[in-house]
C-alpha cells in the first residue's frame, strides 16, 4: 500500500476506459486520473455516463476495455476503502433494519467474519456521523419510516461510516432540502481534508463552489481541470448553455460568456 | 395426546420434527420473505421431488435423493442468474418444471407397483422415521449456526447487496449458501407439509411474525414461535381427524395469518379514526 501510494499519488487511475452495456456503450476512451485529496465534480448530460464511470471505479459493472485502478489496485482487489452513495437504491424500503444499523453495516469487516459484533467504538462513531448528517433524532426509527431525503442522507452515513479514503457520491443532494444541502455540502468540504471526493451533481452551482476540479462527461470525457467552464465545453457538453445560465450558474463557472448571452 | 406421546416412538418423532421444522422456517422463511426468494424456494422445493423418484428407482433413502436434488436446484439457478441475463423466473419455471417431470419419469421406471409418494407431495409428519429425524435434526443445526455466526453480515447482506460487496463482504459466496440453507430447510420440511405445501409453512409464520415486530432478530423468534404453534395445534389434528399433517398444518398456518391480519386491520384502524376526530 505504502509503496503504491509512493509511486504514484492517484487515487484513482482510469486508462482509456470503455464501457459496454450489450452492444450499447455508455463511457468510451476516457483517460482520468484524480490525485489523493481531490475535490472532483463530475457534471454531464442525462445517460453521460456518470453512473457507469463511478461503477466502474468500484467494480460493479465489467469493465469493456481499459483499466480502473484505485491507489494502484485493480478494483477486484478490494484493499483501498472506498465508500459509495448510489443515485439510485433498488433496495427493499420495508426491510426490517432501523436506520442506526443501516449506517452500522459501514462498520463490518472485509470478507466474512463469524460473531461479529459491533464495538462501542463503532456505534459511537456510528452516532457522531448521524449528528453530522443531522439523522440523530431519527437513530432508531424503522428505515420504512424514513422520508426519501432523510433515507438519502443515511445512505450518506452509511458511506462516511466504512471511514473510506476515497468517497464516491452519485447526485447526493438530488432530493434534499436546502439546508441538509449546505449540510452536505459543508461536510463534504470538512471531509476533503482527509478523503478523496468525487462527486456526480446536476448542481452546477455546486460545482463552482465547491470542487476542486471538474470532469465533463458525455460518452467521453470532454473536459476535466478547473471547475471553469467555457462556452466550448458547455456546448459540447450540453448543446444548449442558455438553459445553464437561466438555472443562476454564476460568472465564474461560464468563464468566457458574452453580455449579450444572457436568457431572451 | 399428552399420554400418547409419551408411549408412541412415531409421535415423539413427529413431535421432534415439528419442532425442527418450526426453527428452521422461522429462521429461513423470514430471510425469504425479505428477499423476495419464495418462488425460488418453490422451485427449490419442486425440484427436488426428481431426487424422490431417482431414490425409489435406484432403492435408496428418497429424502436423501430430495436432498441432492435440492441442492442441486439452488446451486444451478444460482449459477444460471449469475451468469445470464436470463429473468431468474424463467429459470425457477423450467427447474420447478423438469424436477416434477423427472420425478414422474423415474417412477414409470420403476419395475412393478408404483409406490405411494403422497407422503413426500403432502406430508406424512406421522411417519417420520429416525433415520428421516437425524437428517432432519443435523440440517436444522447446520442452518441454525450458519445464520447466527455470520448474522450480521447476514443482515448488510440482505439489505443491500450491492454495498456488501463494495466493502469487501463476499457477496456472491453468501448468495449461494444462502440458496444451500433454503435447500436444507425445504428438506426438512418435506416431511412435515411435504413439497407442494412447503411454501406455505415458509411464508405463513415470517409473514405473521412481520406483522408484530420490525426488528430482524425479534421477527425470527416470533416466526419460529409461530411455526411450532401451527405445526403442533396441526400435527395434533392430523393425529385426531387422521389427515395428511401438511394439510392440517397448512390449513392452520393460513388461517391464523388471516386472523392476524384482520386483529391487526381492527387495531389500526382506532388510532386514526381518533386522530381524525
Ligand atoms: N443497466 C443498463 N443496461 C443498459 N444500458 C444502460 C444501463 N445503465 C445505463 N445504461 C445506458 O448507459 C448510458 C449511461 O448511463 P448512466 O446511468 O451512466 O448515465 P448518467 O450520466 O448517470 O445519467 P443521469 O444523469 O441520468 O444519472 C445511458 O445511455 C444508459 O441508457
Ligand atoms: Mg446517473
Amino acid at each position: 500500500m505504502r509503496d503504491a501510494y509512493a509511486k504514484n499519488l492517484n487515487a484513482v487511475h482510469i486508462d482509456n476506459l470503455s464501457v459496454y452495456y450489450g452492444q450499447t456503450p455508455a463511457i468510451t476512451g476516457v483517460c482520468l486520473d484524480v490525485h489523493d485529496g481531490e475535490y472532483l465534480g463530475i457534471i454531464g448530460p442525462n445517460g453521460g455516463g456518470k453512473s457507469t464511470l463511478l461503477k466502474a471505479i468500484l467494480g460493479l459493472v465489467p469493465i469493456s476495455a481499459g483499466t480502473v485502478q484505485i491507489y494502484g489496485n485493480n478494483t477486484n482487489k478490494k484493499t483501498a476503502l472506498v465508500g459509495y452513495v448510489p443515485q439510485f437504491v433498488i433496495l427493499n424500503r420495508k426491510f426490517p433494519i432501523s436506520l442506526v444499523d443501516v449506517v452500522l453495516t459501514g462498520r463490518l469487516k472485509q470478507g466474512l467474519s463469524p460473531f461479529f459484533t459491533f464495538t462501542q467504538k463503532d456505534k459511537e462513531k456510528a452516532f457522531e456521523i448521524l449528528e453530522k448528517v443531522g439523522l440523530l433524532s431519527l437513530a432508531n426509527r424503522q428505515i420504512a419510516e424514513l422520508s426519501g431525503g432523510e433515507f438519502q442522507k443515511m445512505l450518506i452515513a452509511r458511506a462516511l461510516a466504512v471511514n473510506p479514503r476515497l468517497l464516491l457520491l452519485d447526485e447526493p443532494t438530488a432530493s434534499v432540502d436546502a439546508v441538509s444541502r449546505e449540510q452536505i455540502y459543508s461536510l463534504l468540504s470538512e471531509l476533503n481534508k482527509n478523503k478523496t471526493i468525487i462527486l456526480v451533481t446536476h448542481d452546477l452551482l455546486a460545482v463552482s463552489s465547491q470542487v476542486h476540479s471538474l470532469a465533463c462527461l458525455n460518452g467521453n470525457l470532454i473536459y476535466h481541470g478547473e471547475p471553469e467552464l467555457t462556452e466550448n465545453i458547455v456546448n459540447n457538453l450540453y448543446g444548449c448553455p442558455v438553459d445553464l445560465i437561466a438555472h443562476g450558474v454564476p460568472h465564474r463557472v461560464l468563464r468566457d460568456h458574452e453580455e449579450e448571452k444572457t436568457v431572451d | 395426546m399428552i399420554k400418547a406421546l409419551f408411549e408412541y416412538q412415531f409421535l415423539q418423532n413427529a413431535f421432534l420434527s415439528s419442532i425442527l421444522a418450526s426453527v428452521v422456517c422461522g429462521i429461513i422463511g423470514v430471510i425469504i420473505v425479505e428477499k423476495k426468494l419464495v418462488m425460488m424456494s418453490g422451485g427449490i422445493a419442486h425440484t427436488s421431488y426428481g431426487g424422490v423418484g431417482l431414490g425409489y428407482l435406484l432403492g435408496f433413502e428418497p429424502i436423501i435423493g430430495a436432498f441432492l436434488f435440492s441442492i442441486c436446484a439452488a446451486l444451478g439457478i444460482g449459477c444460471i442468474k449469475r451468469k445470464s441475463s436470463t429473468h431468474t423466473d424463467v429459470i425457477i419455471g423450467l427447474f420447478w418444471s423438469l424436477g416434477m417431470a423427472l420425478g414422474i419419469l423415474f417412477i414409470a421406471l420403476m419395475p412393478g407397483y408404483p409406490p405411494d409418494l403422497s407422503s413426500y407431495l403432502f406430508g406424512s409428519i406421522l411417519s417420520v422415521t429416525k433415520a428421516d429425524l437425524y437428517l432432519m435434526i443435523s440440517l436444522t443445526f447446520i442452518v441454525v449456526l450458519v445464520i447466527i455466526v455470520l448474522f450480521n453480515d447476514w443482515k448488510a447482506y440482505l439489505f443491500d447487496e450491492e454495498f456488501a460487496s463494495i466493502i469487501g463482504i463476499k457477496t456472491a459466496f453468501l448468495e449461494y449458501l444462502l440458496l444451500v440453507l433454503i435447500a436444507m430447510t425445504v428438506v426438512v420440511l418435506i416431511r412435515v407439509v411435504g413439497i407442494i405445501l412447503v411454501l406455505a409453512l415458509l411464508t405463513a409464520p415470517a409473514a405473521s411474525a412481520g406483522m408484530l415486530t420490525s426488528n430482524l432478530k425479534k421477527r425470527m423468534l416470533y416466526a419460529v414461535i409461530f411455526g411450532n404453534i401451527f405445526c403442533l395445534a396441526g400435527l395434533w389434528i392430523s393425529y385426531k381427524i387422521n389427515i395428511a399433517s401438511g394439510a392440517s398444518i397448512v390449513i392452520l398456518s393460513i388461517i391464523c395469518y388471516f386472523l392476524l391480519y384482520t386483529l391487526r386491520f381492527i387495531f389500526k384502524l382506532r388510532p386514526y379514526s381518533h386522530r381524525q376526530d
